[in-house]
């Protein structure tokens, strides 16, 4: 045995440091998630020596060089662009990984995965161009006309502005971003479903569609569902391609054809800017705090709410 | 024979590249059982598949020839595979039950063709077709558990009482009680036996015994073809063909 020991101590050594190193390098992420909540509270905080939290927070006026600070008009617009493109995204995302899944011989798999992935991957000022380029102009030029024509009387979708950049842009450019993502999660969560309930659902003679709607549909939900999830937290923190269709006027929106201002476009616009502005720092730095709150609030929220969904079954 | 239930005629099928079935001619009796029997490879399940149309659902699958159910070929263009399938059931090697409760697997079939006019219908309908399959005095107080917390034996029952739901003329089953231990085997075959007289059953088996067990008909394959098929006693006794009485020598 005492041959063996100096060699055994050694590999205890070296077990003993890759376990730290390993743990300090899987705590690090917390860690930081720690450090940026606190040093943004702690520039956020000469703001609310100032204002109480709940007027910041209901406060539609933003004035920097008055002295106005109120958030809700970008909170306001962050969930409506949000919820616009989220809405607008997933009934398609859905059929189209259900087409993909079920229905698509494996050649237009092939052949239709890359492009997707390459959508996937293409940078968000891409995005931003073709919206400029293309959506604002479809939307200000035929939707908005159309929409007031016949639908004017819904104050969803009346028209305040004569240009198209607005937040339904906003939401149709967050839309063909997120797509991608949402069709991949529920194609793979529809791929693990096992075969035998698509054997035994066609054997009775049930069609591919009765098949996805009684059967793989009911039991990929919360898969399903955990992807929107993702795509919506990216939808939230999505910077550059809303905000160069968005319009970025900080006002409270009334309609999908009004501009709007989200949280993240205002911390990109003026941060760096004005800054001899009394207070204005904080109050950016306010903003990125509110941001934060409102994804991690979304996360823990839709976490609460998939566990459930799992745990009735 | 007069009358067959399922005819096949010259059927070759293959899977890309390669053959599986080669040039079939059969006809299948009428409310009796069939057995197909052959060693593992032979292209029995593939040509039970290619009676409920399942065959075609696996990758560069391809086929020539006709499959007749009543004279009327399976394969024709104006034919719907989902009518095929609900006039035809399969019992799988295992069990294939929907994720869903022990009643809705039921009720499922007969729901998605819209077989009944309301929720009594549906109940009566259930609990009929679980006494069929022999399920009932073990269910019957449990019908909205998940049909997964059955066992494994259960759950082939219920499979067999989801597919006599939607009321079909014929019973496929692929080895059905191969995954199943002796007792739920028993069950299993018991019922088949059973149901005879009301449906055309055609059963694919690797075991001798199980075949000579069930068997009013006999189909031997080897290597994608028909070697011999003819009443069960005297394929048994007095078989024509070589092969036949080799396999039936257990030489293979």
């Amino acid at each position: 045995m005492g041959d063996f020991s100096p060699t055994l101590t050694q590999r205890q050594a070296q077990e003993r440091t890759a376990r730290r190193v390993v743990f300090v390098l899987s705590a690090l992420p917390l860690v930081l998630i720690i450090y940026i909540t606190a040093a943004l509270f702690t520039r956020f905080w000469p703001l609310l020596e100032q204002y109480s939290l709940w007027d910041l927070l209901i406060g539609t006026q933003w004035y920097p060089m008055q002295g106005k600070f109120g958030f809700l008009p970008f909170i306001t617009g962050t969930l409506w662009v949000t919820a616009v493109g989220v809405f607008l995204a997933v009934p398609p995302c859905l059929l189209t990984a259900f087409y993909l899944s079920e229905y698509a011989r494996p050649l237009t798999r092939v052949l239709l995965k890359p492009v997707l992935d390459v959508l996937a991957a293409l940078p968000s000022v891409i995005y931003g161009v073709w919206g400029v380029l293309a959506v604002v102009p479809f939307v200000g030029n035929q939707l908005r006309p159309v929409f007031s024509q016949y639908l004017g009387w819904i104050p969803l979708f009346s028209s305040h502005q004569p240009t198209g950049y607005s937040i339904l842009a906003g939401g149709i450019v967050l839309a063909v971003m997120i797509a991608p993502f949402l069709i991949a999660v529920t194609y793979e969560v529809l791929m693990t479903a096992p075969q035998d309930w698509r054997l035994g659902s066609l054997g009775l003679g049930a069609t591919r569609w009765q098949t996805i709607r009684y059967v793989l549909f009911r039991q990929s939900l919360p898969g399903i569902l955990a992807g929107v999830v993702l795509g919506t937290s990216r939808a939230l923190g999505e910077t550059m391609a809303v905000l160069m269709v968005v319009g970025n006027v900080p006002q409270m929106p009334r309609s999908i054809f009004d501009a709007a201002y989200p949280l993240p476009a205002l911390i990109a616009n003026n941060y760096g800017e004005m800054m001899s502005v009394p207070l204005y720092d904080a109050a950016l730095l306010g903003a990125a705090v509110l941001l934060l709150v409102i994804v991690l609030a979304f996360n823990v929220a839709s976490t609460l709410v998939l566990q459930r969904v799992l745990a009735r079954r | 024979m007069s009358n067959p239930h399922i005819q096949v005629c010259n059927l070759n099928a293959w899977y890309g590249s390669q053959p599986a079935l080669k040039n079939i001619n059969l006809a299948i009796p009428r409310q009796q059982i069939t057995v197909i029997m052959g060693p593992s490879g032979c292209g029995k399940t593939t040509l039970l598949k290619t009676f409920n149309r399942f065959f075609e659902l696996t990758e560069g699958a391809r086929l020539e020839g006709q499959v007749l159910v009543d004279g009327e070929n399976i394969y024709d263009r104006a034919i719907d595979e989902t009518e095929v399938r609900k006039r035809i059931g399969l019992l799988a090697q295992r069990p294939t039950v929907l994720p869903m409760s022990i009643y809705e697997n039921v009720a499922y079939g007969m729901y998605i063709h819209r077989m009944k006019k309301n929720a009594r219908e549906y109940k009566d309908a259930v609990r009929h077709y679980l006494e069929l399959a022999g399920l009932w005095d073990e269910v019957g107080k449990r019908l909205h558990d998940p049909a997964t917390a059955l066992s494994i034996g259960q759950q082939q029952r219920l499979c067999l009482a989801r597919g006599l739901a939607v009321e079909p003329e014929i019973i496929l089953g692929d080895e059905p009680t191969s995954a199943l231990d002796p007792i739920s085997s028993q069950h299993i075959e018991k019922k088949l036996l059973e149901l005879k007289d009301r449906y055309t059953t055609v059963i694919v088996t690797h075991t001798l015994r199980q075949a000579k067990r069930l068997a009013d008909y006999v189909v031997f394959m080897y290597m994608g073809e028909v070697v011999e098929a003819g009443p069960a006693s005297q394929v048994f006794n007095h078989p024509q063909q070589e092969r036949t009485q080799q396999y039936l020598a257990g030489m293979f």
